[in-house]
């Protein structure tokens, strides 16, 4: 195992994840991101919702929560309130963040406070048996869906830009390396910070969708994805399937916790002001 | 010679996945018969990183050495 993996994982491998599941590689990327990133170990908060994705909390050796499926970023928010140097990184599956948490996802988005969500998209509920989610595109199949989804699905860049996230990319299991690119330049950007990291779940997506071997379903990521500034140069004919990755938005607003402490501080001044004239 | 690299693989970790194998630019890794991958041409490798990037298990780790070992 690499020096980088090793400092970042718990002693409890190997982990639970079916053979070539793809939240392994998001959890490679995200701790070479963290070395990248270099902050203590007992300075970063990593707190995970309830799916497959979101037993990473488990194996990383950081301060970690493991909370309830789609309250993912309550914890998280409650906690960056009380610490706010807490550098702090939510894990969440697609139909953690999109489905059942949706409304703390877009909530989150429009407070702007400082932290970084992962959404690990594998187009699926992959640890209750493959029932379609908000992500699963149009078409695909699911346990829910045996003739293919007919729901339109969310599209969580715009989604996210949309309720005023602050920054917003989109990274893939294949490029696993611009992935720890995107999640450094996301952790370093203060404010709301959303990386959708497509993934693969080969069991209970791939299987019913023709792809159940985990290297092409990294080959169909590799063949399937394009990037932000090659997108900008197609038709939306050409784009129609595609998954633009990269950095896709990125902006300044006042920050959750900072106004916080703004709020605090003037009305401790108020208070002590009031105390003052009554004291005469 | 240009840089080489050893490269190191647990087995025990392994699951046998196959994304090691098939991303392998050089054909350096093959599945044992019992499922498990294998360095199979270990002189071959060039240090992508690939097979570390990509393993979910994260069995590998390419070390450089030094053109005199
Ligand atoms: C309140 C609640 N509702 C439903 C569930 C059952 N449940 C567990 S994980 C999950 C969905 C998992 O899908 P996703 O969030 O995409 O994560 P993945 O397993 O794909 O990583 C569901 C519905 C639960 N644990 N708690
Ligand atoms: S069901 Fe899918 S997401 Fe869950 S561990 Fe298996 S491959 Fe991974
Ligand atoms: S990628 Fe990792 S787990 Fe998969 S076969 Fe290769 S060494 Fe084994
Ligand atoms: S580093 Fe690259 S060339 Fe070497 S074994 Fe891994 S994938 Fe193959
Ligand atoms: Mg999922």
């Amino acid at each position: 195992m690499e020096a980088v993996y090793e400092k970042y994982f718990r002693d409890n491998l190997p982990h639970i994840w079916c053979p070539g599941c793809g939240n392994g590689i998001v959890m490679s990327a995200l701790a070479r991101a963290l070395d990248k990133l270099g902050y203590p170990q007992d300075d970063i908060l990593l707190v995970s919702g309830i799916g497959c994705s979101s037993r990473m909390s488990g194996y990383m050796d950081l301060n970690t929560v493991h909370t309830a499926h789609g309250r993912a970023l309550a914890f998280a928010t409650g906690a960056k309130v009380c610490e706010p140097r807490l550098k702090t990184f939510v894990v969440m599956g697609d139909g953690d963040a999109a489905a059942i948490g949706g409304n703390h996802f877009i909530h989150a988005c429009r407070r702007n406070i400082d932290m970084t969500a992962i959404v690990i998209n594998n187009s699926i509920y992959g640890m209750t048996g493959g029932q379609f989610s908000p992500l699963t595109p149009t078409g695909k199949r699911a346990t829910t869906a045996p003739y293919g989804s007919i729901d339109r699905a969310f599209n969580l860049v715009d989604l996210a830009k949309g309720a005023g996230a602050t920054y917003v990319a989109r990274g893939d299991v294949f490029h696993a390396a611009q992935l720890t690119n995107l999640l450094v330049e996301a952790s370093r950007h203060k404010g709301f910070a959303v990386v959708e990291a497509v993934a693969t779940c080969p069991i209970s997506f791939g299987r019913y969708n023709n792809i159940p071997e985990p290297a092409d379903m990294l080959f169909w990521l590799r063949d399937n994805t394009v990037t932000v500034q090659q997108a900008a140069k197609m038709s939306d004919e050409e784009l129609t399937d595609k998954i633009i990755i990269g950095k896709h938005f990125e902006t300044e607003a006042v920050e959750y916790c900072e106004e916080m402490a703004r709020l605090l501080a003037d009305k401790q001044a108020d208070n002590e002001k009031a105390g003052d004239e009554n004291e005469v | 010679m240009g840089k080489k690299f050893e490269v190191v693989l647990n087995a025990k970790t392994c699951k046998g996945c196959g994304i090691c194998t098939a991303l392998c630019p050089k054909g350096v890794l093959k599945i044992r018969p019992d499922g498990k991958a294998e360095v199979a041409e270990p002189a071959a490798c060039i240090g992508c990183q690939s097979c570390s990037l990509h393993c979910p298990d994260f069995c590998f780790e390419i070390k450089e050495v030094s053109a005199d070992d």
